[in-house]
């Protein structure tokens, strides 16, 4: 049987489709087994006819479909759309797609004076925001279900190479996905004594713990006073045996968006927080939870939310 | 009849991009724009964040190349704060930041620019891909393949990840390296060099030499250069001042903190990339193909250009060679390609010259940080080159204002002009095909944008 699979990026920094390149010597007997039929950052197949209507958009037909990025301007919906006619099984692949990633964080202004910003840095000429030949921005970010159907979410940020080599080889043999039922503490091998900080400490000095001793030996790092959001985060970035930068020593900023698609990471980890006891008032730029997962209207302009109460 | 040739997307390549081009009535071309299609604002939303927090925010402006981001933040957040990392704290960031070039060096010219050539530009686009390159020599792939997991695995075991990685922290490192976690790089840079030499004389000898005919013409345009060097004048990636050449070859160096006195940004309203230019030429600014002004270029080509030496035996050596066939500066387009390869080879000989550094397993890998109010620059050159990040903090050390520069922006005029000079030249009388429009992109893929 042959497996049609198609890949686009909206919203998005590539890193998606760099995780699925190191998914190292394995790739290339996944791409044997696939027919690669559209994916801009590693084949030359165009939207349409070069002398053709500009905004005819056509993708060709596909079993799959992966998707990274979410939606921010007219562009990327088209390209949405025609994925999802193309497509029989649409991933969202990345937190962009599933939940509007870092992207999202803008949500947290009008998006005209997001793009005025950009265009008055210092040393940007006095200009109007460009207007001619470039999508209109909507008025936030999107994640793809809130614009589109979604057959599978795979979050991460990137979701790690075995996670994607894994869903690719589970389509090929016809089987379905497990969903992650994890979170990121599931998967953690630090020490927890049951006592921790009574306040919440910028990460402005390292966490304790022996270098020469395994993650094991370390004690949690939101009992040492880290904000670490690995209670509300989905596993997954775990392949090496503990969390990815519970490895490099560093808090879990909650890139793989809540265990359960539809959870608020902010108002789980709030809630987790007065449960032990922390003083979560200690805590700079809240909604900073939420930088992940920023789409489906969590994270909104303050003025909107103002004129609301 | 006027008709507008439109390339959509651009392809093997990072960004969101298209071309248009615009004929005359006798089908010649008119016009030509590369149009950068999104746009993200991070320099909105960063802002009221707590800097150290940044460094990993910011991350996200680019998946290939995270750890420039990653790293050109947590200096400028240093700046603000007015702290410097300890010599054990930079020597780790810099092993990073070189060994970050390194798979992406392998990533572009094997995965996205190879396939023109290998599989040659008129190959069916069905073909011509990484795919095509599996099925036409399956030994290269796989041990590209293998090469480029090793670069990534190597960072990821050592720095818990790769691709929008933690372990750069404002001070300095988040963890000390092992005797043991050493050892383990030293063997892997070894296989990795091994790898680049022979990715050197392939590359030269099996690819861009059979390109002879195109290598010093397609997309060729007259410009200056910008890239970073020490003292010595030798070519430096993590560190060091800014090298500001022009196309006669004469040039002027200034500390990365005076950046705002020598570059301005232009914007096209057709555009969401903005187009920095030397506005220290006083010259103005021009994409012009005959007279272009204020026009300089980064990334490889760049920094092999602007550098009185590199500071490694064999990537030196390369250099030399380089320079005999080229001069300097070199303007051919293509010949990115080239000094992609010898960069790779620095770039290894580099991580293990970090290795060898004793320094670099010791424990004071981080000074204590106190937030608070500053201004601070941060830079590093990025595979696309130069790249800057300005902010202001405010009394709680969150950020108050942010300017970022980043590698590929410094490219976009000079792309704009290559895809016209390339255009120009190839399309005639309205008549095109489908490879004259690839090998336009292939001006374009020459700069890794
Ligand atoms: S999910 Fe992360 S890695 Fe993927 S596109 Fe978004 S920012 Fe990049
Ligand atoms: S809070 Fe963080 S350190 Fe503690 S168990 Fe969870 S992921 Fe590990
Ligand atoms: S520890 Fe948290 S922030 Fe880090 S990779 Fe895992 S999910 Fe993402």
């Amino acid at each position: 049987m042959n497996i049609r699979l198609a890949a686009e990026s909206l919203h998005s920094c590539s890193g998606c489709e760099i995780s699925l390149l190191n998914i190292g010597e394995a790739l290339i007997p996944l791409l044997n087994r696939l027919q690669l039929v559209h994916l801009p950052l590693l084949m030359d197949h165009k939207y349409s006819d070069p002398a053709g209507s500009e905004t005819e958009i056509s993708i060709p037909k596909a079993e799959i479909g992966l998707v990274s990025g979410g939606v921010a301007n007219t562009h990327q919906l088209q390209v949405l759309e025609a994925m999802r006619k193309s497509c029989t099984t649409l991933v969202a692949l990345g937190t962009c797609g599933t939940h509007g990633g870092i992207p999202a964080m803008i949500n947290e202004w009008p998006m005209a004076d997001a793009l005025q910003t950009v265009f008055s840095t210092v040393t940007t000429e006095p200009v109007d925001v460009p207007n001619q030949d470039t999508p209109p921005m909507l008025d936030r970010v999107y994640s793809l279900d809130e614009k589109t159907d979604v057959d599978i979410f795979l979050p991460g940020c990137p979701p790690d190479p075995t996670i994607i080599a894994r869903v690719l080889e589970d389509f090929l043999d016809g089987l379905t996905p497990e969903p992650v039922t994890k979170s990121v503490c599931d998967t953690c091998p630090t020490r927890r004594t049951g006592k921790s900080e009574r306040k919440l400490l910028r990460f402005t000095a390292n966490a304790r713990f022996d270098s020469n001793e395994s993650t094991a030996s370390m004690q949690c790092l939101l009992e040492q006073g880290f904000l670490c959001m690995g209670p509300v985060t989905a596993g997954g970035c775990g392949h090496q045996g503990e969390p990815a930068c519970i490895r490099a020593r560093v808090p879990c900023r909650g890139c793989y968006g809540p265990v359960r698609h539809q959870d608020n990471q902010m108002l789980g980890m709030l809630n987790g927080l007065v449960s032990q006891g922390i003083d979560f008032k200690t805590i700079i730029d809240r909604k900073s939870m939420l930088r992940f997962s920023g789409a489906h209207g969590r994270l909104r302009p303050l003025k909107e939310k103002k004129r609301a109460s | 009849m006027n008709t507008t040739i439109s390339i959509e997307p651009l392809t093997r390549i990072e960004g969101h991009a298209r071309i248009s081009i615009d004929l005359d009535e006798a089908g010649n071309v008119a016009d030509s724009r590369l149009h950068i299609l999104s746009l993200r604002g991070f320099e909105q939303f960063i802002c009221g964040r707590p800097a150290e927090e940044i460094p990993r925010i910011v991350t996200r402006i680019c998946g290939i190349c995270p750890w420039m981001h990653h790293l050109a933040s947590v200096k400028a957040v240093d700046a603000c704060f007015g702290v410097k990392p300890p010599p054990t704290g930079a020597l780790l960031r810099e092993l990073c930041q070189v060994m970050a070039h390194i798979n992406d060096k392998i990533l572009h010219f094997f995965f996205l620019a190879a396939p023109d050539f290998i599989l040659g530009p008129d190959a069916d686009y069905s073909v011509r891909s990484i795919m095509g390159i599996v099925r036409a020599d399956p030994e290269l792939a796989n041990r590209v393949a293998a090469m480029r997991k090793l670069g990534q695995q190597l960072l990821e075991e050592f720095a818990g990840r790769a691709i929008h990685p933690v372990a750069g922290v404002s001070g300095g490192f988040s963890k000390p390296m092992t005797k043991e976690e050493r050892q383990r790089l030293q063997q892997g840079c070894r296989t990795l060099l091994e790898f680049a030499v022979f990715a050197l004389t392939y590359g030269r000898d099996e690819v861009l030499n059979k390109y002879q005919n195109i290598l010093q013409t397609l997309g060729r345009i007259e410009t200056g250069f910008l890239g970073t060097v020490d003292t010595n004048g030798a070519m430096r990636l993590y560190d060091g001042d800014l090298r500001l050449m022009k196309a006669d070859g004469s040039f002027t160096d200034f500390a990365p903190e005076q950046y705002k006195e020598h570059i301005k940004e232009h914007v096209e309203n057709w555009s969401y990339g903005k187009m920095p230019w030397a506005d220290s030429w006083q010259e103005g600014f021009s994409m012009d193909l005959d007279r272009p002004r204020g026009i300089y270029r980064t990334n490889t080509l760049a920094r092999i250009n602007i550098c009185d030496h590199i500071s490694t035996p064999i990537a030196q050596e390369a250099l030399e060679e380089f320079r005999d066939l080229f001069g300097r500066p070199a303007q051919g387009t293509l010949l990115y390609h080239w000094a992609r390869l010898i960069e790779l080879v620095y770039t290894c000989e580099r991580s293990l010259e970090l290795l060898a550094d004793d320094r670099i397993t010791g424990d004071m890998i981080r000074h204590n940080v106190q937030p608070g109010a500053g201004r601070g620059v941060g830079h590093v050159e990025a595979p696309r080159g130069t790249l800057i990040h300005e902010y202001t903090t405010d009394e709680n050390g969150c950020i108050t204002s942010a300017n970022m520069i980043v590698g590929t922006t410094h490219n976009l005029a000079p792309m704009n002009m290559s895809v016209r000079q390339a255009a120009t030249d190839l399309i005639k009388n309205g008549h095109y095909d489908e490879g004259i429009l690839n090998r336009i992109e292939m001006a374009v893929r020459a700069y890794d944008p």
